[in-house]
């Protein structure tokens, strides 16, 4: 009896103690805020399919990672924060397309949008000057990626003057461009001839000498892997592959803000109504399932947050459904222990019974229910419907601790187990009956 | 029992719904949201006064080029603008030509496009999930009750449970048909969520009573009682009432909360919610369980014959 109560005490400690966390990470400057999507913080979506017809086969997936990072810094540049950009293959279904999914939260004007990331970037050269002030300026040589043949990337190892394994980026231009770099180095040399990649400087070598043959070495302070980047960003200056825009999603952030308020009156209206028939109706035991639908809500909002789940107006919706639906079990297992009662078990036992009977239907039911979840969630098409399937299925895993052992536990630690009095029976009986 | 004594009026209650829904469906059609057929949906309030009429804005999207477009009231002076799939560069221009040339402005609440391909896409997972839900959950079941066979054979609890599952795809589908000529409502990615949410639901309640039948089987073989089958499935349903109909309940409370208070963006999914999980309650306690009884009177016949055979 003793062992139940500690456990059953434990127990409402740690339910308090994560419903303490969830309150309390919602202040600012928390980690673990809830995380939510673009319908209800307001943002677009956008949807692009690559055409990567003109890529060779083995260089689709290097393409496309490319192209997500060239759409990424663009997306940077025009200052979202915590913006989306990944590939996704349109899979069997979707033809094997490849796609690119950028998500850009507050960002309304999908005008503005489409055209920062649609735009023809620009690498240019610019030579460092100090103006009247003292400040360092760029000036603009003319000399754009237009002139540029290919970058490589090279090694200094056998090179003169250099130091061992350093990476050198090799810069070939056409001949036009070979042209204009020869004059420009040769007027210049000892200053800084900066790279700029879509307006951001990427990189300031000095020029050491002037450069006749059209071929400018980059060498500085990048990593392998950094080197690799750059080049990577050089050769595909533009976007690496055609995109066009095949959907997309914006929301206002106050129809969102309305739509997050709407939701959490309904949960919580939706929570009372559940509530207040579970008392009503299964008296004492309803009031036990009360307290362990309410762990269940402070568990789910928990989980939230840890993984975390992108809450959307869809997925709000799946978990105030279920709400409703976590009580099935309770409801399961207290219309069991009734009939126990009836055919004169003590209560100890009628409790023990209503749980072990229960448990089969329990489990048949939740499992259906986690095969439609896995299946939406595989197949859900949209984030929206991702987004639901996934907050289904944890809402129905979480409820399976929740109704089953938590109830149990709680209802066993009321002490109850031997009591045969009116009173007790009454507590437990439900429903409009004595 | 009297649900499984007077199943014929529970069957024709079900028969009349459906016939009623499949005429909606043959005569109004779906309305199909733009996540299925392609399309671009904007939502706009104007915020100069007078708002301008939904007659005026129509004209309005027909001047900035965009043909094939459908034009309804939200709210007081919002509008909602159906048209075909927009480029950026039409939306643009749409966008300007809904000011009117600067005589009016709105606050643009969302924008939502489209392509065709993707929407075709949609649709397709849509009926995979759809029929994958569908055999899953009668392998499910089949195999639940593999080892009850006496007197309905475990694969018949299988059919009944999926004839139970189409009431409750047929019945939804049906009210949308409806819903859609009148109100406007759309049958988009959610609503399919929705039904597939209650097919899960439904195949709850359905394997509870189902559940109960099988353990009051095996009581009656224990105890070596022998009970007409339309009685003890009478019985099980009887046991299992409160519980159908008091999680339904539950489920109902949070879907009218929902309903009344909640986003509209999810106004007709928990609509298409609310029916089928009444529909569903309905089938699995008025039609799954009288549906055995049926299956088992059907068969009775034939063993008679067999019988008379043998002699």
């Amino acid at each position: 009896m003793w062992k139940v109560r500690i456990v059953a005490v434990v127990l409402l400690l740690i339910g308090a103690g994560i419903g303490w966390f969830v309150v309390n990470s919602e202040q600012v400057g928390q980690k673990f805020p809830f995380r939510y999507g673009l319908d209800l913080a307001g943002g677009s979506h956008l949807l692009y399919r690559a055409d990567t017809s003109k890529v060779v086969s083995g260089d689709v997936n290097s393409a496309m990672q490319s192209l997500r990072d060239v759409v990424e810094k663009r997306v940077n540049i025009f200052g979202v924060s915590e913006p989306l950009v990944q590939v996704e293959r349109g899979g069997v279904v979707g033809g094997g397309e490849n796609r690119l999914i950028v998500e850009l939260p507050g960002v309304t004007d999908l005008s503005e949008a489409v055209k920062a990331i649609g735009q023809t970037p620009t690498l240019d050269f610019r030579l460092q000057k100090t103006d009247e002030t003292g400040a360092q300026i760029y000036e603009d040589m003319g000399l754009t990626g237009q002139y540029l043949d290919h970058a490589t990337l090279d090694f200094s190892s056998g090179r003169e003057g250099t130091i061992s394994n350093q990476p050198i980026i090799v810069l070939t231009f056409n001949p036009e461009g070979a042209k204009r770099f020869k004059d420009i180095t040769s007027e210049n040399v000892g200053k800084v001839l900066a790279i700029f990649l879509d307006d951001v400087i990427i990189s300031a070598p000095v020029i050491q000498e002037a450069i006749p043959n059209g071929e400018a070495n980059i060498t500085g302070t990048f990593t392998p892997d950094e080197a690799r980047e750059l080049v990577r960003n050089l050769n595909f200056g533009a976007l690496p592959v055609p995109i066009e825009l095949v959907s997309s999603q914006t929301i206002g952030a106050s129809l969102g803000e309305k739509a997050l308020t709407q939701s959490v009156d309904a949960g919580l209206w939706g929570f009372g109504l559940v509530a207040l028939f579970l008392i009503l109706w299964y008296r004492l035991p309803g009031v036990i399932a009360v307290v362990a639908l309410s762990l269940y809500v402070a568990l789910n909002l928990a989980i939230f947050k840890l993984i975390p789940v992108t809450l959307t107006t869809a997925g709000l919706a799946a978990f105030i459904l279920s709400i409703g639906m976590a009580v099935d079990a309770n409801i399961l297992i207290f219309e069991r222990m009734k009939e126990e009662l009836k055919s004169g078990k003590v209560l100890g036992e009628a409790i023990r019974e209503g749980f072990r009977r229960a448990w089969s239907s329990i489990s048949d039911s939740n499992l259906s229910s986690i095969i439609t979840g896995v299946i939406l969630f595989w197949l859900g098409g949209t984030a929206v419907i991702k987004g639901f399937a996934l907050v289904f299925i944890i809402g129905v895993l979480v409820s399976m601790f929740t109704a089953v052992t938590v109830t149990r536990t709680l209802l066993l630690a009321l002490g109850f187990g031997k009591s045969t009095s009116k009173a007790a029976h009454f507590l437990f009986g439900n429903g409009l009956g004595k | 029992m009297f649900i499984v004594k007077n199943r014929k009026l529970f069957y024709s209650f079900s028969v009349a719904i459906i016939v009623v829904s499949l005429a909606s469906l043959l005569l109004w059609g779906l309305k199909f949201g733009i996540d299925f057929n392609g399309g671009s949906l904007l939502e706009i309030s104007y915020t100069s006064t007078p708002a301008p009429s939904a007659d005026e804005v129509g004209q309005a999207v027909h001047d900035s080029g965009v043909v094939g477009s459908s034009i309804r009231p939200t709210g007081e002076t919002g509008y909602l603008i159906r048209t075909p799939f927009l480029t950026p560069a039409e939306y643009d221009s749409l966008k300007v030509g809904l000011t009117k040339g600067g005589a009016w402005q709105y606050d643009q609440k969302r924008f939502d496009s489209i392509g065709p391909t993707i929407g075709s896409e949609l649709k397709t997972k849509s009926i995979y999930a759809l029929a994958l839900v569908l055999l899953a959950i009668a392998l499910f079941i089949m195999f639940a009750f593999r080892k009850v066979s006496k007197p309905v054979s475990s694969w018949k609890y299988g059919l009944v449970a999926l004839v139970a599952l189409a009431h409750d795809v047929i019945i939804p589908i049906g009210v949308f048909s409806i819903l859609g000529h009148f109100f406007g409502a759309e049958v988009d990615t959610l609503f399919v969520t929705a039904i597939l949410v209650v097919l899960g639901f439904s195949v709850h309640d359905t394997i509870v009573v189902f559940d109960r039948v099988r353990e009051n089987l095996r009581k009656n073989q224990e105890k070596n009682v022998k009970e007409v089958f339309e009685d003890t499935v009478g019985k099980s349903v009887g046991q299992t009432l409160n519980r159908s109909l008091n999680t339904s309940l539950t489920v109902v409370l949070v879907l009218v909360a929902l309903l009344l208070l909640g986003p509209a963006s999810v106004h007709f999914f928990v609509i298409a919610l609310l029916v089928g999980v009444v529909t569903g309650t309905y089938s699995s306690v008025f039609i799954g369980s009288p549906l055995l009884v049926t299956l088992e009177k059907m068969q009775k016949p034939k063993e008679k014959e067999l019988k008379k055979e043998r002699k």
